[in-house]
């Protein structure tokens, strides 16, 4: 930012500056670590509230206590089916839609992609597309999960105007050497377009992993829960989904239900934590800004 | 790969023409083959919803099916809008909207201004990775940990609150304390995420208007002033007209997540109620209306602000 007049009251202002970005930093961060003390937390300092972020005692109690009923366990299952075959989903719709849109000279581009961007400014609603989910008899079923957000229009966008912005005469050169029109895509585009697509993946699967409201919607069957709708039942309406545990052992003292809700929570965080710096090594460059949601 | 012009189409004869068409096509056949997988999409699940919009104006039955329903025409609309709950839901969705405009719409600029004067990169990174965090994070993960801290049941704030003024205040259920907490999430979640596309503004400015400046004498306040503000306008701008299509729209998952039966009455919006009349209770052309009114303000709102804008000479974003 250039050099400055280095006045009094500049530099007051710079360190009590540097002071309240630092406090609003560690206040975003504090939770985080206060949920995951507390996962580890025994039932005596948890109720009697003797720590803050370092328990004096760590207790795995929480963490067996919920891997030891399936309710969970099929719940992180179905998040990571859906997360994984929805991405997928995802790459290969929003591709082999973005390619052909990408081609200039195409016959009806246009109104396809007037159709798309008429998508985005305006929607059926909640109602008719649920109904039209329930008419494909998609109910209870993942396909709920990850059909209708197939296609994002934001990121269909984004690529289209990448393969676009591809060199045409690495195509040409392809294409004089006897290369067909999906070898062009498979041999030549994807290849160098891997990087974008990384991007989109990981954005895409966050979003599935975060997803609730469509589990909301569209499954009824408990045992098809995906983790967030299981995360609301057990932390929200503090239904301890483990009831079999203690059924089988009578002798079971069940770890203090706070700390069982901390470390589900741990759980449901924790993957989204472990691709953070990936995500953040894109959207530094500032390429992807309001594409998660999509 | 020229389009067709008309001028070509009047030069070649109609059956010249329908060769070209028909030559274009089968050269790019796989094209279309791609294509279609993903028209399919936007098709049955864009486009076929919006026609469902039309189930507003029925008295849609499950059993008798969209086909042979009978049309009502503006019948749910009269109803809906001569219900009290129609009321309620106004202001509550307003009001909410409104603390979100005062409280939250601000706080990414101050940010972001703030996070500019620092000239330490380590440390502006490092607060910059942490506060981008809770973006990724579900709103179910928010709200759960909204509610391990605020309970009453061991709590983290009432345990503090019990220790130095003897008594507890329930946040969840209380009804006065739901807009604040809602606001506060909203901030703790998107504040810093909200950030980038200001520092991106930032960033582009050019270092030579502060030196300029500065020769000039200008102080920080008045670089602040004369350059950096002027630099984002545009942008606050457009974010302030897109905020006004979403005046109507709460945020689905987190209003839905924090309320209960206790403070329903402040808690209940228009994108919950559509919901729970639809959804749980199965009145679907009623909700449909509900929804309907919804994103027609909506998009009446942005196109508004939009013109409203430009007309104060400022760029729109249509």
């Amino acid at each position: 930012m250039g050099k400055r007049y280095r006045t009094f009251g500049g530099t007051v202002f710079d360190v009590c500056n540097h002071a309240f970005l630092a406090l609003f930093a560690i206040l975003t961060i504090v939770p985080f670590l206060y949920v995951l003390a507390g996962s580890f937390a025994t039932d005596t300092e948890l109720t009697q509230r003797a720590f803050f972020l370092f328990p004096k005692k760590v207790s795995f109690g929480a963490y067996s206590f919920i891997f030891s009923t399936d309710t969970i366990i099929r719940s992180i299952g179905v998040s990571v089916y859906i997360t994984v075959v929805g991405t997928l989903t995802n790459l290969l719709f929003t591709v082999t839609m973005a390619y052909p849109l990408a081609r200039r000279g195409l016959m009806g581009r246009n109104t396809v992609l007037n159709l798309v961007i008429f998508s985005m400014l305006f929607g059926g609603g909640m109602i008719p597309t649920y109904l039209v989910v329930k008419g494909l008899g998609l109910l209870d079923t993942y396909w709920a999960l990850i059909l209708p957000g197939a296609i994002s229009a934001f990121n269909l966008i984004i690529v289209k105007n990448f393969f676009q912005e591809l060199p045409p005469e690495l195509e040409e050169a392809a294409r004089i050497d006897g290369c067909s029109e999906p070898g062009l895509l498979w041999r030549i585009v994807l290849p160098l377009s891997k990087p974008v697509l990384a991007t989109f993946a990981l954005f895409y699967a966050v979003g599935h992993w975060n997803n609730f409201f469509s589990a909301l919607l569209y499954i009824n069957d408990p045992s098809k829960w995906p983790l967030q709708v299981m995360l609301r039942q057990i932390v929200l309406l503090s239904q301890t989904a483990a009831g079999n545990a203690s059924e089988m052992d009578p002798n079971f003292v069940p770890p203090p239900e706070q700390s069982i809700k901390m470390a589900v929570i741990v759980v449901g965080t924790l993957p989204i934590l472990m691709v953070y710096p990936f995500l953040q090594k894109h959207f530094a460059k500032g390429v992807l800004i309001g594409s998660v949601k999509g | 790969m020229e389009r067709l012009t008309a001028h070509d189409r009047v030069a070649a004869s109609r059956s010249e023409y329908r060769a070209t068409v028909l030559r274009r096509l089968k050269r790019d056949k796989w094209m279309y083959v791609l294509l279609a997988p993903g028209v399919l999409y936007f098709l049955v699940f864009k486009y076929v919803p919006m026609w469902g919009i039309l189930l507003a104006f029925q008295n849609y039955q499950p059993f008798t099916g969209f086909w042979r329903s009978e049309w009502v025409g503006f019948e749910h609309f009269r109803l809906f809008f001569g219900n009290p709950d129609f009321f309620m839901l106004l202001r509550n969705t307003l009001i909410l909207s409104l603390y979100n405009l005062i409280f939250f719409f601000p706080a990414p600029i101050v940010l972001a201004l703030l996070l500019n004067e620092v000239r330490l990169a380590l440390f502006k990174r490092t607060v910059q990775t942490l506060i981008y965090v809770p973006h990724f994070i579900s709103m179910v993960i928010v709200a759960s940990i909204s509610y391990v801290f605020l309970t009453t049941e061991g709590g983290f704030v009432n345990e503090l609150l019990q220790q130095y003024t003897g008594r507890k205040i329930d946040f969840l259920t209380s009804p006065d304390w739901f807009r604040p907490m809602i606001v506060l999430q909203t901030i703790w979640k998107e504040c810093g995420w909200g950030t980038i596309i200001f520092l991106a503004a930032l960033a582009s400015v050019d270092v030579e208007q502060y030196e300029a400046a500065i020769v000039d004498g200008a102080n920080r306040w008045r670089q602040l002033w004369h350059i950096t503000l002027p630099s984002i306008r545009s942008t606050i701008i457009i974010l302030l007209i897109l905020r006004m299509g979403d005046i109507l729209e709460n945020g689905f998952e987190q209003i839905y997540l924090m309320s209960n039966a206790l403070n329903r009455q402040v808690a209940e919006v228009f994108d919950t109620y559509v919901y729970t009349v639809g959804i749980t209770q199965g009145a679907f052309s009623y909700s449909t209306a509900v929804g309907l009114f919804k994103s027609t303000v909506g998009v009446i709102l942005v196109l508004g602000s939009n013109w409203l804008a430009k007309k104060f000479g400022q760029t729109g974003i249509y």
